[in-house]
């Protein structure tokens, strides 16, 4: 098993360097950096947004119910679920949901286009696979996945405070104060270097069991689930490793 | 003209190419032939270097692929155009970017250039102006086959490979690319092989036929000296089907 594990890692840091080869073609490498944008982060786009809203609605209601004590002051409900969806929700569980959609999108594409000789057409052509079929993945996905962070920890808060309010949980007056009291931007710059991270382990991971898939439908299946429990073993890792390395 | 010597390939303990030695000439068909597993396509992808070999070399009018630096390599790849067995498209893709995609990455033509130039091509494989902004799920196979053509030559290669163009088609279509590849062939000059298991394909265009066995060259001749051969390996496997076993009785009684 360590074999098998240390033989996979070899092989996943041989095809990093396949795929940071110079770009034969800058300006076809941009089209296509234009196209996976669409592909892969605006067709994101909606499904995080309803995912934040209804984290950061969750979380408020959560919070509001356990510290529901006339003697803790309304915002910090709001601190605690800020802190909750900037920390962890949006980075982690959003990044978790997108390895799942735009991960399996990369393996499945990059696994079909093996097994229907894509790859080798290209390389026929003198073009580098990895390097033209990956490097504008990742580079959409290292520019955009923060974007997309941000934007879902703002949906987030959002989210929580509607719900505090039509549920009538919080005085929102009180409860808004606590969005903005002792706000430490690191934090934010924790979550976004996390958010960095996890996108470079999306795009690469899954970009990997896709491009070496051997066979047919069956395995780009598999390499798609494969590459989808990879990714998510690998966040919560580095999440943990992050954590420890820019908290303590 | 390409020069294959001594070839071997293995896959772990598995001899795939056994030592093949062969010469594919200018301006000619040239066809492998075989059994399913006999290593055709193996042979196929390692003179195109999608294979790396174990022994024996392969020349490219006197360069020989093993030596020549990366960069030499990649020049050389603008030398080849390939038409793969499934056509290996874009699907992303329209028809005519898939046409392009070779100018865009390796010409310095205009975009006017360009486009008359995959005009040309995509007109040359007969694919009628409807069906250039169409994705190739939208066509037929034989039309996805004469794309890949039309792909395969926009750089004006000097060296063609087929892996089964006419795999998957009907009769009356695989006719038709049989003769647009031999046609091309011969209108610009080119080294063309082609993997078929196509006895058609072989009595059309075989300028040059080469069977493959167990990984080995059985037999090399023409496309008329296939019908005449008495070799065993050429007889149990051209002469399996009986249409042809009648011909062969025909053709030695006449």
């Amino acid at each position: 098993m360590i074999y098998r594990f240390l033989d996979g890692l070899g092989r996943y840091f041989l095809f990093l360097g396949e795929v940071f080869h110079k770009p034969e073609h800058w300006r076809e490498y941009s089209k296509s950096f234009f196209k996976e944008i669409e592909l892969l982060i605006f067709s994101s786009i909606g499904l995080v947004a309803f995912i934040s809203v209804f984290m950061g609605a969750v979380l408020t209601i959560q919070t509001a119910i356990n510290l529901g004590d006339p003697f803790v002051p309304d915002s910090y409900i709001a601190i605690a679920v800020r802190e909750g969806i900037i920390l962890e929700f949006a980075p982690t569980i959003v990044s978790l949901i997108l390895a799942g959609k735009v991960g399996s999108n990369i393996a499945s594409t990059l696994g079909t286009m093996r097994v229907t000789e894509q790859m080798d057409a290209l390389r026929v052509m003198g073009i580098n696979p990895a390097s033209y079929l990956v490097l504008p993945k990742l580079f959409a996905c290292l520019i955009f996945n923060p974007i997309l962070i941000v934007f879902s920890m703002a949906l987030g808060l959002v989210g929580g405070y509607y719900a505090g309010d039509l549920l009538g949980l919080v005085n929102t007056e009180i409860y808004l104060t606590g969005y903005f009291d002792d706000f430490d931007p690191f934090f934010v710059v924790y979550s976004l270097t996390k958010t960095f991270v996890f996108a470079f382990i999306i795009a690469t991971v899954s970009s990997f069991f896709g491009y070496n898939v051997e066979g047919g439908a069956v395995e780009v299946g598999k390499a798609s689930t494969k590459s989808v429990v990879t990714m998510s073993f690998s966040i919560i890792l580095f999440n943990y490793i992050l954590t420890d390395l820019l908290l303590q | 003209m390409i020069r294959v010597q001594g070839l071997q390939k293995s896959f772990g303990e598995q001899r795939v190419l056994r030592g093949i030695d062969v010469d594919f000439h200018e301006g000619q068909c040239n066809l492998i032939i075989g059994l399913s597993g006999s290593g055709k396509t193996v042979f196929l992808k390692s003179i195109l270097g999608l294979h790396a070999t174990d022994e024996g070399s392969i020349s490219f009018d006197g360069r020989i692929l093993g030596e020549m630096s990366k960069k030499e390599v990649k020049a050389l790849r603008q030398e080849m155009g390939m038409v793969f067995q499934g056509s290996a498209l874009f699907n992303s893709m329209t028809i005519e970017d898939n046409v392009r995609l070779p100018l865009d990455f390796f010409s310095q033509m205009t975009p006017e250039e360009k486009a008359e130039r995959v005009r040309f091509c995509l007109d040359r494989v007969r694919i009628a102006p409807e069906a250039f902004t169409k994705t190739p799920a939208e066509l037929s196979g034989g039309m996805q086959k004469r794309v890949a053509i039309a792909r395969a030559i926009v750089l004006n290669p000097k060296y063609l490979f087929c892996d089964e163009p006419n795999s998957g088609l009907d009769p009356e279509t695989a006719i038709v690319i049989d003769q647009l590849i031999h046609e091309i062939t011969h209108e610009f000059g080119m080294t063309t092989v082609i993997n078929t298991h196509d006895m058609n394909s072989v009595l059309e265009i075989g300028d040059h036929v080469v069977l493959l066995e167990k990984g080995k060259k059985a037999w090399e001749g023409t496309m008329d000296q296939v019908l005449q051969s008495d070799d065993s390996a050429v007889v149990d496997y051209v002469f399996r089907s009986n249409l042809f076993k009648k011909v062969r009785v025909a053709l030695k009684n006449v």
